[in-house]
C-alpha cells in the first residue's frame, strides 16, 4: 500500500486517536515512563541470570500499572478531590485491619488476604495520603494556620505510625514524605520546617529505642559497613563492588559478574541499581537518573499548571514522592543511605508499588489533560 | 473552581507562594541529585581501579544452610520419616555450552534419567536464574554416582550434589497421618516467608508433615564460602548453623497403625482408636493409602492422573474426610440421649412386632430382624440392636432433642485433631432440610436418623471421639497426634497437655452404667451382634455393631436377597465402635469397613485385633473368617456364630446391627 493510498484511507481514525492522545494522556511523560520501564525489563532479564518467565511476569505487572494510570487519567480531577477523604479514610481502616491480622511475611504484618487478591494497604495509602492532604489545604487559606497546620499533621501522623510499628520502615517514609510534601507546597510556615526537623532530631534516640533489632542492625551497619562485612554489612558492600566495578562505560549488557555468580543477593529486587550501574557504568547511572529528573519536572511543570490548589498540591507531592523512591534507593545501593527496603521505581521486580505508583501517574495526567482553558 | 469566594482575594497569593515553594523543592532536588552523580563518580572513576580489582578477586560468597528437617517418631520411639542420604545430579546452566546436548550426553551415561525427569528439568530451567544449580535426577544409587564419576571430566558444569531426602519407614501404612514433603511451588511461594526456605526445596504437604510444618522446618543458617574464578566453590570460611527443626513425636502406636491396616485386609476402610483417658490418637489409618515416597520424589502428570482415578480413591482420608452414615453405632448415643431427656425408661420393656407403623401412614418401618425381638429392654435392644425399640427411642424424643445431644457429644463438627483437613459430617434438623432441600421435616426422618441412617452422616473420628466419651462417663480430651516436641539440640523434650473437653454430664450418673452395660452385653451375651469377637476376649469389650446402607432398598424386596446379589461397590459400609476394658478404658476404637456388609463380621474382628495388640502386645483373636475379603463370604466359626449369621441371613432387613 503506498503512503499517500494510506492517508486517504485513514484520515478519521488518525485523526481520532491523535485527538484521543492529546486529550486523555500525556504523551510525555508517558514515553519517559515507558523508557524507565524497558531498562528495568532489560536489566531484571540480566539480573535474574536470564529468566524470560520473571521478565514477562513483570511485564504483564507494567501494562496492568499502565491500564490503571489511562484509566484514572480519564477522570476528572474534581472527582479524585471528592474521593480523597474515602480513600484515605479506607486505607486507614485496612491498615488497623492488617495490624489485627494481617499475615505474617517477613516477620512484618503487611499483607491483607482477600482470598483471591493479596495486597498490602500501605500502597493504597501512598495514593490516599497526598490526595487527602491536598484535598484538606485546599478548603482553607493558605498558607494554612496553626489550627489547619495540626490537622493535617494528624492526618500525617495516623497512617505513618501504623506501617511503622507493621514495620515497615521504607514505605511509612514514603507516606510521610508524601503528606508532608503536600503540606510544603501548601505553604507551611517556616517556623513549622524548623520546628519538626529539631522534633525529629529530639525524637531520634526514642526511635532507636523503639526499633527492631534489624533495624539497628541495618542503620549500625550503615554507618559503618566494616562493622560486619560477612553479616549484614555484606549486601552493601558486594552493592559498591558492583557499581565501582562498572567504572565509566560499565561491563555490557548480560556481562556483570557480581549478580551472575550470586555475590550480590537481591539483585533483581532491590539491589538492581547495581546490577545496572555494573552493567552500563557511568554513563548508563546518569541517564537513568536523568530520566528519573525529567520524569519528576515535567510533573513539577504540570503541578503549576494545576488549577486549584488541590492539583496543585497533588501533583507536586506525587511526583515529589516519585522521585524520593528512586532517591532513597540508589541512596541505599551505593552506601548513602541505610537500607530500608524500598525498590527501585518501575525497575526492582515485583511489588505492587509498580501499580500504585502508576496510579499516581494517571492522577498527573488527570490533571493535565482536564485543564479548562480559561488562563494563559 | 475555587471552593470558596472569600479565597479570590488570595488565589494570586497562593499560587505565587505554590511556585516559590516548587523552585525551593527543584533546588533541594538538584542538590540530591549532584550528591548521587558525585557519590556515583566516587565509586565508579575515582574508586574504579579498587573495586574493578575486589570485583575480579570477589571469592567470597554467603550461602545459604538449609536446616535439617525434624524427625517424626511414634509414641514408642520408632521412627515414622527421617532424613536419609542422597546424592542429585545438577546441572548449573551458565556453565554448560549446550543444555540439550549435555543432558542427552548424559542420559547415554545414565540410562535411568527418565523422560519425566526431563521434563521436570526443563519445567524448572525456564523459572531459575541460569547460575544456580538445577536438579536433572534426584537420588541417584552408588552404582550410578560412580557410573558418572568415571565419565565426570566431558561433563563440565555438571555435579553429583549431596543432600538428604525425606524418607517414611512406614510406608503407605501410616500415609494419611503422616504425610509427605515434595516441592515447593509458585502458589506456596506467595504464601511463605522465603527466608525461613532459603537453601530448601521441599514443604510439608499433607498431614502431620503440613500441619506442623512450623515445627519440623526450623531456621536456615549460612555460611560463607571462597570461590574460584568460574564460582566453583572451594572451600568454607565461616559457618553458621541455623536452627534444626523439632523432633515430633506422635502420640500413634506404629505396631497398632500397622496390625490395624493388615486386619482391615482387602477391604478399604478406615480405624481410628484413641486412648480416652486423654484424647491421644493411638492408630489412625484409611486405606487404602498411598505410597509417600512418589510425591517426595515429585509425580509425573501420569502419575498423577492413575492417583486421581483410582477407583479406591487413596489420596482421600477416609478417617477425617469420609462421611458415612453411622447405622446402628448411634443406638448407645441415642439410647443416652433418650435416658437424659427422660423420654426412655432403661428396664421397661418395649414389644418388636417386626415393624413399625406411624400412625395415619400404610408404611413400615421395618426392623433388621423380620419376626420381630419380642419384649425387649434397653441392655437388649442395645445387645440385639432392635431397630423398632430405637424408632420409638427416636420417636419421644423428636428430632430437636436428638441433634442436641448428638451435638454434645461431638456429630456434626470436626474434632479439631491436628491435621490439616476434616469433615465435620452432618447433624440433619428441619432447619437445614427446609434451608437446602426447601421441605418440611417428615416423622418417618427423626425414626430413620433414630437408627443411624437418612441424612445423618458421621466420619470415624467422630465416632470414636463419641465413644471415648461413652467410656469415659461424659468427660473427654480434644483428639490429637503429638504428645510432644524434641529440641534436637538441646535433647529437651516437651510435652503438650491433654486438652480436656466439657464433660456431657448425666442428669443419673446411673445412665452412663446402663449404656455401658447394654455395650458390654453386645460382645458378652450370646445374642449379641458381637459376640463372636467378644466372648474369648481375656478382657471385657462394650461395643456395638452397625451396618449403613448404601443403597435404598424397595418396600418388598427381601434386603439379605438385594445384599446377596449386589455388587461390591453398592453393598452395607460395615461399621463398629467400642472401647476395652469396659470397667476401665483404655482404648476407644471406630472401624469402617466400606462395602464389608456386615459390622459383626468385617468390622468387630478389626477392633478386636486392635484393642488385643495394644493390651495384650499381641493379637489373640484368631479371626475364623481370616484374610477377610469383600469376594468370599464369610464361613461360620462356630455354631453360635453360625446360628447368628443364619438369623441374620434370614432376616429380611433394610438394615440390621
Amino acid at each position: 500500500m503506498s503512503r499517500s493510498s494510506l492517508e486517504t484511507l485513514t484520515p478519521q481514525p488518525v485523526g481520532r486517536l491523535r485527538r484521543l492522545l492529546r486529550r486523555g494522556i500525556d504523551p510525555w511523560l508517558t514515553a519517559l515512563l515507558l523508557a524507565v520501564a524497558a531498562i528495568g525489563l532489560a536489566t531484571l532479564y540480566s539480573a535474574t541470570g536470564g529468566s524470560s518467565v520473571m521478565v514477562i511476569s513483570q511485564a504483564e505487572r507494567l501494562a496492568l500499572g499502565l491500564v490503571v494510570m489511562l484509566v484514572l487519567a480519564q477522570v476528572p480531577p474534581e472527582f479524585f478531590r471528592l474521593a480523597a477523604p474515602w480513600l484515605y479514610g479506607v486505607s486507614l481502616l485496612l491498615l488497623v485491619f492488617v495490624l489485627a491480622l494481617g499475615q505474617h511475611a517477613k516477620g512484618a504484618q503487611r499483607w491483607l488476604d482477600l482470598g483471591i487478591v493479596r495486597f498490602q494497604p500501605a500502597e493504597l495509602m501512598k495514593i490516599g495520603m497526598p490526595l487527602a492532604v491536598a484535598a484538606f489545604l485546599h478548603q482553607r487559606t493558605l498558607p494554612p494556620r496553626p489550627l489547619a497546620t495540626l490537622t493535617a499533621l494528624a492526618l500525617i501522623a495516623a497512617p505513618t505510625a501504623l506501617i511503622a510499628v507493621q514495620p515497615d520502615l521504607g514505605t511509612a517514609l514514603l507516606v510521610l514524605v508524601a503528606g508532608a510534601m503536600a503540606l510544603f507546597f501548601g505553604g507551611l510556615r517556616l517556623r513549622w520546617i524548623v520546628g519538626a526537623l529539631l522534633a525529629v532530631a529530639a525524637a531520634a534516640p526514642l526511635l532507636w529505642y523503639k526499633f527492631h533489632d534489624y533495624q539497628r542492625e541495618r542503620l549500625l551497619t550503615f554507618l559503618n559497613p566494616q562493622r560486619d562485612p560477612l553479616g549484614a554489612g555484606y549486601h552493601i558492600t558486594q552493592s559498591k563492588i558492583a557499581i565501582g566495578s562498572g567504572g565509566v562505560f560499565g561491563k555490557g549488557w548480560l556481562m556483570g559478574t557480581q549478580a551472575k555468580l550470586d555475590f550480590l543477593p537481591e539483585a533483581h529486587t532491590d539491589f538492581i541499581f547495581s546490577v545496572y550501574s555494573e552493567e552500563m557504568g557511568l554513563i548508563g547511572a546518569l541517564v537513568l537518573m536523568l530520566l528519573y529528573l525529567a520524569i519528576l519536572g515535567r510533573a513539577l511543570l504540570i503541578a503549576t499548571r494545576g488549577q486549584d490548589t488541590f492539583q496543585r498540591l497533588t501533583a507536586a507531592s506525587l511526583a515529589l514522592t516519585f522521585f524520593f523512591y528512586a532517591f532513597i534507593n540508589m541512596g541505599m545501593v551505593i552506601g548513602l543511605l541505610p537500607v530500608v527496603g524500598v525498590p527501585l521505581p518501575l525497575v526492582s521486580y515485583g511489588g505492587t508499588s509498580v501499580v500504585s505508583l502508576l496510579a499516581g501517574f494517571g492522577i498527573l495526567m488527570s490533571i493535565q489533560t482536564h485543564r479548562k482553558l480559561l488562563t494563559s | 473552581m475555587s471552593s470558596s469566594y472569600d479565597a479570590i482575594k488570595n488565589l494570586h497569593r497562593e499560587r505565587l507562594l505554590f511556585t516559590r515553594r516548587v523552585v525551593a523543592a527543584l533546588v533541594l532536588i538538584l542538590l540530591l541529585v549532584a550528591v548521587l552523580g558525585l557519590r556515583l563518580v566516587e565509586l565508579q572513576v575515582l574508586q574504579y581501579g579498587y573495586y574493578e580489582t575486589r570485583s575480579n578477586d570477589n571469592r567470597m560468597r554467603v550461602v545459604p544452610v538449609p536446616p535439617v528437617r525434624g524427625l517424626i517418631y511414634d509414641r514408642n520411639g520408632a521412627l515414622l520419616a527421617q532424613n536419609l542420604p542422597s546424592f542429585d545430579l545438577v546441572i548449573t546452566p551458565d556453565q554448560v555450552a549446550h543444555v540439550n546436548a549435555t543432558v542427552a550426553a548424559l542420559r547415554q551415561v545414565l540410562p535411568t534419567i527418565t523422560d519425566d525427569d526431563v521434563q521436570r528439568f526443563h519445567d524448572r530451567l525456564l523459572k531459575t536464574p541460569r547460575y544456580r544449580q538445577i536438579p536433572l535426577r534426584s537420588n541417584l544409587s552408588p552404582e550410578e554416582v560412580a557410573r558418572f564419576e568415571l565419565d565426570r571430566y566431558r561433563f563440565p558444569g555438571v555435579d553429583v550434589a549431596a543432600g538428604l531426602v525425606r524418607d517414611y519407614p512406614l510406608g503407605t501404612a501410616a500415609s494419611h497421618v503422616i504425610g509427605y514433603v515434595n516441592g515447593i511451588t509458585e502458589t506456596d511461594l506467595e504464601r511463605i516467608d522465603p527466608d525461613l526456605y532459603q537453601g530448601l526445596s521441599q514443604i510439608g504437604r499433607a498431614g502431620v508433615e503440613r500441619s506442623h510444618e512450623d515445627q519440623l522446618r526450623g531456621t536456615p543458617g549460612t555460611k560463607i564460602i571462597e570461590a574460584n574464578a568460574a564460582g566453583r566453590p572451594l572451600r568454607e570460611l565461616n559457618y553458621q548453623p541455623g536452627t534444626p527443626g523439632e523432633n515430633l513425636y506422635l502420640t500413634i502406636d506404629a505396631r497398632l497403625q500397622a496390625v490395624a491396616e493388615r486386619s482391615l485386609g482387602d477391604l478399604d476402610g478406615a480405624v481410628v482408636a484413641l486412648d480416652p483417658r486423654n484424647g491421644e490418637v493411638l492408630a489412625l489409618v484409611s486405606k487404602p493409602g498411598y505410597d509417600p515416597a512418589m510425591f517426595v520424589q515429585g509425580l509425573t502428570q501420569q502419575q498423577y492422573q492413575q492417583l486421581l482415578s483410582d477407583p479406591h480413591h487413596p489420596l482421600y482420608d477416609r478417617a477425617l474426610l469420609g462421611t458415612y452414615a453411622p447405622g446402628s453405632t448411634i443406638k448407645p448415643f441415642m439410647a443416652f440421649a433418650g435416658l437424659q431427656a427422660g423420654t426412655l425408661t432403661a428396664d421397661k420393656p418395649v414389644f418388636c412386632p417386626g415393624y413399625l407403623q406411624l400412625p395415619g401412614s400404610s408404611r413400615r418401618y421395618r426392623c433388621w430382624k423380620r419376626s420381630g425381638h419380642g419384649w425387649l429392654t434397653l441392655p437388649d435392644a442395645i445387645a440385639q440392636s432392635c431397630d423398632v425399640y430405637f424408632y420409638n427411642v427416636a420417636l419421644n424424643l423428636g428430632i430437636d432433642r436428638i441433634d442436641q445431644i448428638l451435638a454434645d457429644f461431638g456429630f456434626g463438627r470436626i474434632s479439631g485433631i491436628d491435621l490439616p483437613n476434616e469433615k465435620s459430617g452432618l447433624l440433619p434438623s428441619p432447619a437445614w432440610k427446609q434451608r437446602v432441600y426447601h421441605q418440611p421435616w417428615y416423622p418417618g426422618e427423626t425414626l430413620n436418623v433414630g437408627i443411624g441412617q437418612g441424612y445423618l452422616t458421621v466420619t470415624p473420628m467422630q465416632l470414636a471421639l463419641a465413644v471415648s466419651r461413652i467410656a469415659m462417663h461424659g468427660s473427654g480430651f480434644a483428639p490429637h497426634l503429638v504428645h510432644a516436641y524434641g529440641d534436637p539440640t538441646t535433647g529437651r523434650i516437651s510435652a503438650v497437655a491433654p486438652q480436656p473437653l466439657r464433660p456431657i454430664a448425666a442428669h443419673d450418673a446411673t445412665i452412663w452404667g446402663t449404656i455401658v452395660g447394654g455395650m458390654e452385653k453386645v460382645t458378652q451375651d450370646p445374642r449379641g451382634t458381637a459376640y463372636r469377637i467378644g466372648h474369648d476376649a481375656p478382657y471385657p469389650i462394650a461395643g456395638k455393631t452397625g451396618s449403613a446402607q448404601v443403597i435404598g432398598v424397595a418396600q418388598n424386596v427381601g434386603y439379605q436377597h438385594a445384599q446377596k446379589n449386589v455388587a461390591l461397590q453398592l453393598r452395607d459400609n460395615a461399621l463398629f465402635i467400642a472401647f476395652a476394658p469396659a470397667g476401665d478404658p483404655k482404648i476407644a476404637v471406630a472401624v469402617i469397613a466400606e462395602h464389608g456388609a456386615e459390622g459383626a463380621l468385617a468390622a468387630a474382628p478389626v477392633a478386636r485385633e486392635v484393642m488385643d495388640q495394644y493390651l495384650l502386645g499381641q493379637v489373640l483373636y484368631h479371626d475364623p473368617n481370616a484374610g477377610r475379603s469383600a469376594d468370599t463370604p464369610a464361613a461360620p466359626a462356630s455354631a453360635e456364630a453360625g446360628a447368628a449369621r443364619r438369623r441374620q441371613r434370614s432376616a429380611a432387613a433394610e438394615r440390621h446391627p
